[in-house]
C-alpha cells in the first residue's frame, strides 16, 4: 500500500517535469535555451518515473532492466543535445538559406 | 494502478501533441529535431507506463529499443545529406572536393 502510494507520488512529480519541458520546448527563444529545458527536464521525469515503477517491479531483474532504460535515455539525450547544439553553432547560416 | 499508470501515458500523449508545436513553428531544422528529441524521452516513458498499466512485459523490452533508436535518429540528423561539414573533418574530404567541382 505504502509502495502503492509512492509510485504514485513518484510518477506525479515526473509528470510534472515532463510538463515543464515541453512548457520550455514551446517558450524558450532560441534553440540551445530549449534543449536545456527538454534534455534536462525530460530526463529528470523519466526517472522519477522510473523509480516509481521500480517499486511495482517483480524481481531484480526487472529493477535493473528499468534502471539500464534510464541510464541509456540519460546517454543517448546527452549525445542527441550535444549534437544538434554543435550543429546550429557550425552551421547557423545554412539554417537561415532554407 | 491500471487507470492511474493509463492516464499517465495520456498525459504525456498530450505533452508529446504539444510538442508538435514546435515541429510546426520551427523556425530552423533543429528545433524541429528537438521535437523528435521529445519524443524519444516520452515516448520510452508511455512505452515503461503502459507496460505497467496493461501487465505487458514485452514492453520494457520496446522501451529500450526506442531509447536505442532516439540517438540514431539525432545522429543521422546532424550527419544528413547535404550539409556542409565543419572544418577539419577527417573523412569524406576527397569527395567534397569534387562535388564542389562539379557546381
Amino acid at each position: 500500500m505504502i509502495a502503492d502510494m509512492l509510485t504514485v507520488i513518484l510518477i506525479l512529480a515526473g509528470l510534472v517535469f515532463f510538463a515543464a519541458g515541453t512548457a520550455g520546448l514551446l517558450r524558450f527563444p532560441d534553440v540551445y535555451s530549449r534543449l536545456h529545458a527538454l534534455t534536462k527536464a525530460d530526463n529528470v521525469g523519466l526517472g522519477l518515473v522510473v523509480l516509481g515503477l521500480m517499486l511495482q517491479a517483480s524481481g531484480p531483474a526487472d529493477i535493473l532492466k528499468l534502471l539500464l532504460i534510464w541510464v541509456l535515455v540519460l546517454a543517448a539525450g546527452t549525445t542527441a543535445a550535444h549534437l544538434v547544439a554543435q550543429r546550429t553553432w557550425t552551421h547557423g547560416e545554412f539554417e537561415s538559406d532554407r | 494502478m491500471t487507470l492511474f499508470c493509463l492516464a499517465a501515458a495520456l498525459f504525456l500523449l498530450g505533452t508529446i501533441l504539444l510538442g508538435l508545436l514546435r515541429v510546426l513553428w520551427g523556425p530552423g531544422s533543429g528545433d524541429r529535431m528537438l521535437a523528435a528529441q521529445l519524443f524519444g524521452t516520452t515516448g520510452v516513458t508511455i512505452l515503461l507506463l503502459l507496460s505497467a498499466g496493461l501487465g505487458e512485459p514485452a514492453l520494457v523490452d520496446v522501451a529500450l529499443v526506442f531509447a536505442l533508436l532516439a540517438v540514431v535518429a539525432a545522429v543521422a540528423f546532424v550527419r544528413q545529406h547535404g550539409l556542409p561539414e565543419p572544418e577539419g573533418t577527417p573523412i569524406h574530404q576527397q569527395s567534397r572536393r569534387e562535388d564542389r567541382d562539379d557546381r
